[in-house]
């Protein structure tokens, strides 16, 4: 039927097409149930699988969180136990240093104490009496005589002998006193020793008790990040941002000091390797030079490794002692070499681009005005070849803090994306569903004039106007748990562990 | 034993397959016009060739021959090398290269018939013996081919992966009062190069060289 046919089911088309409009609303009001329920249907579908798998995916991200937190907890374990090892290592460093030589100071102490002792016995020494018979004629010399000359030069000798004798008690005693003196001044160094000798032993105290304080201090955190709390969860997720952020830019340093080692060394290595051979895409020389810098770089890992500096291979630091400094000095050395390698490369390069120079101006035609180079570039160059790879082997440093933050913060960073996702997968949902009620509005809309003479009709009844599907209040709740709850994934995860 | 071999055979396997046998170098030919109206032009010709030789690098091929009464052949070729993979050696090729052309422009004598086709089919035998990765004729001449009575040259050129480029076409007399005989002659040596499936390209500004290996 074409719609020249259908305007002529009357005589008047605007009959017909009035008689079409009203067949047509007919047909549109009797299949409003089942349109209303066929777009809510769909609208509802969209939303919930949406919103399913929002719920999925923000259960990843607990899942994700609680990962992250324990990575969070072990690294600061694992730095917090590294610390305190430390420290305790400073300790028994401390202990060996200063009380290795007790016994030694010990003994000096006794025989300080000793000569103290005999010094002191030595001066405790009684001063030198007057001779026994003093009294005697001290007596004899105070009998009254009668003036006979005879007794009075007795008497008068007696008393010289006396005065005599009295004289030479006295500087016998000034002398024994001085000797004493004497004696209590030689103990003054002993009294210094004895003094300095314990005031080292109560330095050594000091720092002990200074480290001890350290220990603590450290097992305080220690205990805090065992304990798991959420203070120590936040200082270890901001400590390992600023690590990040540091060990980033270190690297970032680093590589740039890679590509002018890697420009110092590729040229020269064309004249070792050829200029014109290639593997894959790359220069074979470019390549030779770049191996060289990684090599230089590994044996730096391996040297830090040996020194304990940094853990990324645990199989170099549970080395014995022995094995370890063996791997010293062999990684040392061929990190030396390499050095010397590359400080020689900086010196062949230094003559190819001088040789490269003096033919770019004879094709140039230009005049050669006697190039002598300067000494200057090319000893800079040596040298930078020479040091840089020492340089480089630092790398291991911060290389480690960049692996061991990287894993916080690119969780962290997965958890915000997984957070993102599922905000949009909601929004997606909410907006399908709403679509979905938009168009069952649209449709009453174009179908209003069955619905109102509907209304006219149940009002007259008495009947109450059901309301169409999508003017029902959605009050239900969505539910919004994945299928793999977090703790129905915990509880499976238990036994498994 | 046997697991031993095996590894070091899987390992050989694996930079053999690394190693890329596809050729990088460039092989460049250049025929330079000795006929009596262009001779004086080859002092030009000795600047590009100094060009060329600053920007070809190690394990590149250079050759250069004069374009003649028959230039099909090899002693038209004034000097040609391949330069050695180390860059001190191919330096001092590269002096030793540049001496032979100063040699031969002092000392080049004119011919009287210009034999271009002959040249460039000397140029596509040496290149691919060469077997340069990217390979270039360079044609320094105004483009006036004339050849002597007997010689045939009506043999269609073979020129894929080649890029045929005319340095300094001068304009002849003719061309001056009828501009048209210059375009049809250039035209036709276009149509040609790329009849044979080769790419041309024309540099007249011998100021703007780096376009010769720009694409």
């Amino acid at each position: 039927m074409t719609f020249a046919n259908m305007l002529n089911i009357t005589n008047s088309p605007a009959l017909s097409i009035l008689i079409w409009i009203v067949l047509f609303l007919l047909a549109l009001y009797f299949a409003r149930r089942p349109f209303h329920q066929a777009v809510m249907s769909f609208s509802k579908i969209i939303r919930n699988a949406l919103r399913l798998g929002a719920a999925s995916v923000l259960s990843a991200e607990k899942r994700l969180l609680v990962r992250n937190r324990e990575v969070l907890m072990a690294a600061g374990l694992e730095n917090a136990e590294r610390i305190v090892e430390r420290e305790f290592d400073r300790i028994a460093a401390a202990v060996t240093r200063d009380l290795e030589s007790y016994p030694n100071v010990h003994r000096q102490l006794s025989e300080v104490i000793v000569k103290l002792d005999e010094d002191y016995t030595n001066s405790a020494d009684v001063p030198p009496s007057l001779p026994n018979w003093m009294p005697i004629i001290e007596s004899i010399a105070k009998i009254e005589h009668s003036g006979d000359s005879m007794v009075a030069n007795m008497l008068a000798e007696i008393n010289r002998s006396l005065t005599e004798q009295n004289k030479k008690a006295i500087e016998d005693y000034r002398n024994s006193t001085a000797a004493r003196h004497a004696i209590l001044n030689k103990m003054m160094p002993f009294w210094r020793k004895l003094e300095r000798s314990l005031d080292g032993i109560a330095s050594s105290m000091s720092n002990i008790k200074k480290r001890a304080k350290t220990v603590d201090r450290c097992m305080d955190q220690y205990e805090k990040i065992r304990a798991g709390s959420d203070s120590a969860a936040r200082a270890l997720s901001t400590s390992a941002l600023t690590q990040f952020a540091i060990a980033a830019l270190v690297l970032l340093i680093a590589i740039g000091g890679a590509i002018i080692n890697f420009n110092l060394i590729a040229l020269p290595m064309s004249e070792m390797v050829g200029g014109a051979s290639y593997i894959g895409p790359f220069k074979t020389s470019d390549v030779a030079g770049l191996v060289i810098i990684l090599v230089e770089l590994t044996m730096g890992l391996f040297l830090m490794e040996s020194l304990r500096i940094t853990r990324l291979f645990p199989i170099i630091g549970a080395m014995d002692d022995k094995m370890r400094h063996r791997m010293i000095i062999i990684t040392f050395t061929l990190l030396a070499i390499l050095a010397g390698v590359e400080s020689a490369l900086a010196f062949m390069r230094d003559r190819i681009a001088h040789d490269m120079e003096v033919l770019r101006q004879t094709l140039a035609g230009a005049e050669q005005m006697g190039l002598s180079p300067s000494i200057i570039p090319t000893v800079g160059q040596m040298v930078l070849g020479f040091i840089l790879p020492f340089a480089l082997a630092f790398v291991a440093i911060p290389l480690e803090m960049f692996v061991a933050s990287s894993r916080t913060v690119l969780g962290a960073g997965m958890a915000w994306l997984l957070r993102l996702l599922a905000f949009f997968l909601r929004l997606l949902g909410n907006i399908g569903f709403y679509t979905g009620r938009f168009i069952v509005n649209i449709y009453d809309l174009a179908i209003f004039p069955a619905i109102w003479l509907e209304g006219i009709i149940l009002t007259s009844k008495g009947k109450k106007i059901a309301l169409p599907e999508a003017e029902i209040p959605e009050d239900s709740k969505l539910v919004e748990e994945a299928v793999d709850s977090y703790e129905e994934t915990i509880k499976i995860k238990e036994p498994q562990e | 034993m046997k697991k031993l071999f095996a590894i070091a055979v899987v390992l050989c396997l694996l930079i053999a397959g690394c190693t890329d046998t596809k050729s990088r170098s460039t092989g460049v030919y250049m025929l330079l016009d000795t006929s009596g109206t262009y001779a004086v032009e080859l002092k030009k010709a000795q600047k590009i060739l100094n060009y060329l030789l600053g920007i070809l690098a190690p394990g590149d091929t250079l050759a250069v021959a004069r374009i003649d009464t028959g230039s099909f052949s090899e002693k038209d070729i004034v000097s040609k090398v391949t330069f050695d993979e180390r860059p001190s050696v191919a330096n001092n090729q590269k002096r030793a290269f540049m001496q032979q052309v100063e040699a031969f422009v002092t000392k080049v004598k004119g011919s009287p018939y210009t034999d271009i086709s002959g040249g460039i089919l000397q140029a596509i035998e040496y290149l691919n013996e060469a077997e340069s990765g990217k390979k270039y004729i360079l044609i320094f001449s105004d483009l006036k081919e004339e050849l002597a009575k007997g010689y045939k040259r009506d043999i269609p050129f073979q020129l894929p992966d080649y890029n045929v480029i005319a340095l300094n076409v001068t304009k002849l007399r003719g061309d001056n009062i009828d501009p048209k005989e210059y375009m049809a002659r250039v035209e036709d040596w276009r149509a040609k190069v790329e009849k044979g499936g080769g790419d041309w390209g024309m540099v007249n500004d011998l100021e703007r060289l780096d376009n010769i290996f720009a694409n």
